[in-house]
């Protein structure tokens, strides 16, 4: 029980994200998650500005039942499988926060310094989550598909596409982490 | 209920995602940083098991769970949009921490300025709709 109140090592949750996978394709879908973006805008009639969203989002239906999913997923893991325990992050990792004054540091899934009420209150915090979000839905839908479906499908199934967007999105993680991380919250 | 065994892969796809700490901001920084190997574990072992598994499917002839071939579409052949796309969507991984899945993850573990990121995620989506015929592709 101890180990599953644990963190789980890569080795254990890597595999077992490739089940998530092997059930959607066996389930006749394909696994990707950033599809739902979309499905929200049509939704929301977003068919009346582009024929990009016009499409039978209810076909879509199975996704969003994953999303939903998801979230009750999320739920459970921190309300019934977690022992609270710190991330164990790399000692330089540790510094490297340190140094752009995070505190608190992997005591939380996320920084209070990004995701903290008094933050996303701000209008610098919110400001960065808004572009952040914005970023991550505007690159997803260009790129055909985010972590879940290049990453992880794409690159199982061998498509050169899907390397080229796992390069793209190192890029940008690149730029971001190493570059503009360091401006943003400079002290 | 045809609905019961996705909202189930849901609820397995978020806690593996919870105790793995893959959506974890800090893991994600880290990963960038190449000061671990824990998220490169994570998606290399996901990748490794994943091409095992669909090289057995496409050389033995296993139905779908609706009794049709399996069949996973090959991805669209071009260089621009993967690069650019990707290298968008790379910013706000890096930013936000989170990609499109442990948004939803993460909403679930409580963390409700979540609500914000997803909002801004699907303005980004729209936004794309509207200029896509001007980007190259």
């Amino acid at each position: 029980m101890d180990y599953l109140l644990q963190p789980w090592p890569w080795y254990i949750s890597g595999p077992l994200i490739s089940v998530v996978m092997l059930l959607l394709v066996y389930f006749g879908k394909t696994f990707g998650m950033s599809s739902n973006l979309r499905t929200f805008c049509s939704i929301a009639g977003a068919a009346r500005y582009s024929d990009f969203f016009r499409f039978d989002w209810k076909a879509q239906r199975w996704n969003l039942t994953v999303v939903l999913g998801a979230i009750i997923g999320g739920y459970l893991a921190v309300t019934f499988l977690s022992d609270g325990s710190t991330i164990d992050l790399s000692n330089q990792t540790l510094i490297d926060l340190e140094a752009l004054g995070f505190k608190a540091i992997g005591e939380n899934l996320l920084p209070g310094e990004i995701y903290g009420w008094e933050q996303i209150l701000s209008p610098k915090g919110l400001i960065i989550i808004i572009v952040a979000g914005f970023l991550v839905g505007f690159g997803t839908r260009y790129a055909g598909g985010c972590t879940s479906g290049h990453a992880i499908t794409g690159l199982s199934n061998l498509q050169l596409p899907s390397l080229l967007a796992v390069f793209g999105f190192f890029i940008g993680g690149l730029v971001m982490t190493h570059l503009l991380i360091p401006l943003i919250f400079r002290q | 209920m045809k609905f019961m065994k996705f909202l189930l892969v849901g609820i397995f796809f978020g806690i593996v995602l919870v105790k793995s700490e893959a959506v974890s901001w800090y893991r994600i920084f880290e990963m960038f940083k190449f000061q671990a190997f824990h998220m490169y574990g994570i998606i290399g072992s996901a990748v490794v098991m994943g091409i095992i598994y669909i090289q057995v499917l496409k050389r033995t002839d296993v139905k779908s769970i609706e009794g049709n071939p399996i069949y996973l579409p090959p991805k669209q052949k071009s260089f621009a949009r993967y690069i650019l796309g990707g290298s968008i969507f790379g910013l706000g991984w890096a930013l936000a921490g989170a990609c499109p899945g442990p948004m939803y993850v993460l909403l679930g573990t409580g963390i409700w300025s979540m609500i914000v990121v997803i909002l801004a995620a699907v303005v980004g989506t729209f936004v794309y709709g509207l200029v896509k015929d001007r980007l190259p592709h």
